[in-house]
């Protein structure tokens, strides 16, 4: 698999898929799309470049562990969930508020937070699957 | 239509069955991919089915303009395709790692856990 | 939305807008909470001093919220709150009855006692691998399963029980391990993919999924729709997830391998879960089908009662012996939700509170017993009383309670058990019950004669490596005991508990009506 045009290629197509992916994360709330997806997307990228450049340079590009990166988004899912606890509603209720960043109004909300989270909870596990598999390929 | 997918579900169950019951665990990870994606099917069927109708609500109204399709079963089939896919994922490296260790992926031949000839407890004391 | 609602909308009609009191908070932190730390847990896999620490805190805190929610549904009810504002049954409900209640209580618990106990036994390799991440989240599935009030979401966290559990079975990935796990993963797998079947067709027939709303309907739809299949398939997936014959055997199979303390948890935890979901669906949603179904769970509780313990008494390893008295018990809870009568039912949750507080003591205790004689095996095991009269004296009380024998806290489910069948009529199941007990009796019995009071050699024998038995593991043990000797000596208040959960399974009125309050007051 390692090829020459391989290996010179993965890095871009690596960096391209992330940027697809928080394209396709973001995107997600009112169009198809979302965190499940992305993440995806997102761990088939470090997939491939694993697959192109071993499985070190992954571990090194990624600098958190897989499963660190997992319970971060579980971590920040939950916790977008408990917000509304303040307000006297009902948990995972969705909150929103407008922020205007240089002159553009961005709508954010407690289910961003959350999607971000599942991205999170996908982009580790699965990355963490992906490589358990390359290492044991490469031994 | 949902007769045409009933049968459709029917030989995707026989055919996982089918699967399920081999010895080779590859074959029993493909018998419960097979499973996972008939259930999918069934619920999608079981929702009623309609043909090129969204459920989505244009950005003016609050309420949908016309019949739409249920979205709830598409809700449904798609959490149970998330988890199906990552119980797959599991089962994968498991069966990978259970190939490596044992060297076998043959059911009959897995009885690592099981005691040998460990004959019947102390009679007396 | 913020769009939406500048249009005058009348979201009464879709979403609950008086403020959530801050205590139905309750019903939702046994989730949330152990989602949390097992989260910040998995975070810190590589702190493994400090890993212990957090967890018992945590789990100390969840056990703390537990009883906070018991005295809440004891005192006002059942308790409910539904995600997302959305109105039940639109939005998902959690609803803590006095059933899920006492067992998430139990539960949490259990999971204490086994936290505790782990301290000494899990070793730094198998925290960095996340042991507690995975325990906390296998809890947060447990919670989830008794409070949630959606079908569909019962389903869900089965499965993320399951995934916690494939990570905590193959903790060590030995080739015994692999090999346990595999066939756990697979069977639970088709278990679970059975339930999403049965709930496919349940939502193909209601058209929902909330447990109040299918109650409500299911009188309806009763002469149209095939709802002893629906109620067959709940059975079939419900009884393989609780190991009962005969789809049992996957769980001798797989429960001695992992870690001890794993094979704890599980015990104490997952069959139950498919018990409790028996309880839920079966004789709250589909009374009349329930009825139909009710002399096969009996023969099926008679089964595997039976199956279970003569399987317990051929085995020789400790865990695997266990492993079939997990089966055995899986049995007298089955026996009181086939007689489906109010104090069958009762006798069956008090029995389920005091299978999940004695096994999972009596998995400890065996990993206790291998530590002090280094061995699971009954004839490499001798004369451990000379050497652990302490250890012993504990060996002794839990076997008596597991058989059902006073002082322990296995009597009073039996003698509820019998006491129904008696009421029913069924005298065949009455005295499965009593014999499967002296069976059990001697199963356990002669564990315990072998063990610590056949002569032989002292303790360790040449060439075992005998552990000596830390402080924190006997304390663990200790602690389990105490609620099984309140149990044993002063049951009332766990009946009368069970009795109320009883009644509001077979009566789902104030079920309903908690869940559709918001509705009613508008």
């Amino acid at each position: 698999m390692r090829t020459l045009i391989f290996r010179t290629m993965a890095p871009y197509l690596t960096s391209l898929m992330v940027l697809f992916s928080v394209f396709v994360l973001l995107r997600g709330h009112n169009e198809p799309g979302g965190g499940f997806i992305g993440g995806l997307i997102a761990a088939s990228a470090f997939a491939i470049y694993g697959i192109a450049c071993g499985v070190s340079p992954v571990r090194r590009a990624l600098y958190f562990h897989p499963m660190s990166i997992s319970g971060f988004g579980l971590l920040i899912a939950t916790i977008s969930g408990a917000l509304s606890m303040f307000g006297s509603l009902p948990f995972m209720t969705g909150l929103w508020t407008e922020a205007s960043i240089l002159g553009v109004t961005v709508d954010l909300s407690t289910p961003l937070v959350f999607d971000i989270g599942v991205y999170l909870v996908v982009l580790g596990s699965l990355t963490s699957i992906a490589l358990a598999l390359e290492e044991r390929e490469e031994d | 239509m949902e007769t045409a997918f009933s049968a459709l579900v029917g030989i995707f169950f026989a055919v996982a069955v089918y699967l399920l019951l081999s010895k080779h665990i590859i074959r029993i990870l493909l018998g419960t991919a097979i499973l996972s994606n008939a259930v999918n099917l069934l619920i999608f069927t079981a929702g009623r089915l309609t043909r090129e109708v969204p459920p989505i609500i244009p950005n003016h109204l609050s309420v949908p303009a016309e019949m739409i399709a249920n979205p709830l079963p598409q809700a449904l089939v798609l959490t149970a395709i998330v988890i199906s896919f990552s119980l797959f994922a599991f089962l994968l490296v498991l069966t990978y790692r259970a190939y490596q260790e044992l060297g076998t992926d043959d059911t009959e031949e897995m009885r690592v856990a099981e005691p040998v000839d460990d004959g019947l407890p102390p009679m007396g004391y | 939305m913020a769009a939406a609602q500048s249009k005058s909308v009348d979201l009464s009609q879709a979403m609950i807008l008086e403020p959530v009191p801050a205590l139905d908070w309750l019903v939702i932190a046994p989730v949330a909470l152990p989602l949390l730390f097992g989260a910040v847990l998995l975070m810190l896999r590589h702190r493994t001093e400090t890993q212990p620490r957090i967890a018992i805190a945590s789990l100390a805190i969840l056990f703390c919220v537990d009883v906070g929610l018991l005295v809440h549904v004891w005192t006002g009810g059942p308790v409910v709150m539904t995600m997302g504002r959305w109105l039940p049954p639109f939005g998902i409900s959690f609803v803590a009855d006095m059933l899920g209640a006492t067992l998430v209580a139990t539960a949490g618990l259990v999971a204490l006692v086994c936290g505790i106990f782990s301290v000494g036994t899990v070793n730094f390799v198998g925290r960095r691998y996340g042991f507690y991440a995975f325990m906390l989240l296998m809890l947060a599935g447990v919670n989830g399963s008794f409070l949630t009030g959606d079908i569909f979401n019962l389903y869900v966290w089965f499965e993320v029980f399951l995934i916690a559990s494939f990570g905590l079975i193959i903790l060590g990935s030995g080739k015994r391990q692999i090999d346990g796990a595999t066939k756990y993963a697979i069977l639970n797998l088709v278990a679970t993919t059975l339930f999403l079947i049965a709930t496919g067709y349940l939502y193909g027939i209601f058209g929902t999924l909330n447990m109040a709303d299918v109650a409500l309907k299911a009188s309806q739809l009763r002469t149209s729709a095939p709802l002893v299949t629906l109620a067959t398939l709940y059975l079939i997936a419900f009884s393989m997830k609780a190991a009962a014959f005969p789809l049992n055997f996957w769980l001798p199979a797989s429960y001695h391998t992992p870690r001890i303390v794993v094979a704890a948890l599980f015990a104490g935890l997952l069959t139950k879960v498919g018990v409790y979901a028996l309880m839920r669906i079966l004789v709250m949603l589909f009374p009349p089908e329930h009825a139909i179904l009710s002399s096969l769970i009996v023969w099926i509780a008679i089964g595997t009662m039976l199956i279970g313990i003569l399987g317990a008494l051929a085995q020789s390893d400790i865990r695997r012996l266990l492993g079939f008295v997990v089966v055995s018990g899986i049995g007298f809870m089955l026996a009181g939700i086939g007689l489906g009568s109010d104090v069958g039912l009762a006798g069956s949750i008090v029995y389920a509170v005091h299978s999940m507080l004695v096994m999972t003591a009596l998995y400890l205790m065996a990993g206790q017993i291998r530590r002090a004689g280094g061995s699971y095996v009954l004839s490499e095991l001798a004369g451990l009383y000379r050497t652990n009269p302490m250890m012993a004296a504990i060996a002794l009380f839990l076997v008596l309670a597991a058989a059902g024998l006073p002082p322990g806290s296995g009597l009073w489910p039996k003698v509820m058990l019998v006491q129904a069948s008696l009421a029913d009529g069924s005298w065949w199941l009455a005295s499965a019950i009593l014999v499967t007990g002296l069976l059990t009796t001697l199963a356990l019995g002669r564990l315990f004669v072998l063990v610590f009071w056949r002569a032989g050699n002292d303790g360790d024998a040449a060439g075992r490596t005998a552990l000596s038995v830390t402080a924190s593991t006997q304390m663990a043990v200790l602690l389990l005991c105490v609620p099984i000797a309140v149990l044993g000596i002063w049951p009332e208040p766990v009946i009368a508990a069970a009795q109320f959960a009883a009644s509001g399974l077979l009566e789902p009125g104030a079920y309903a009506s908690a869940v559709f309050s918001a509705e009613v007051t508008q």
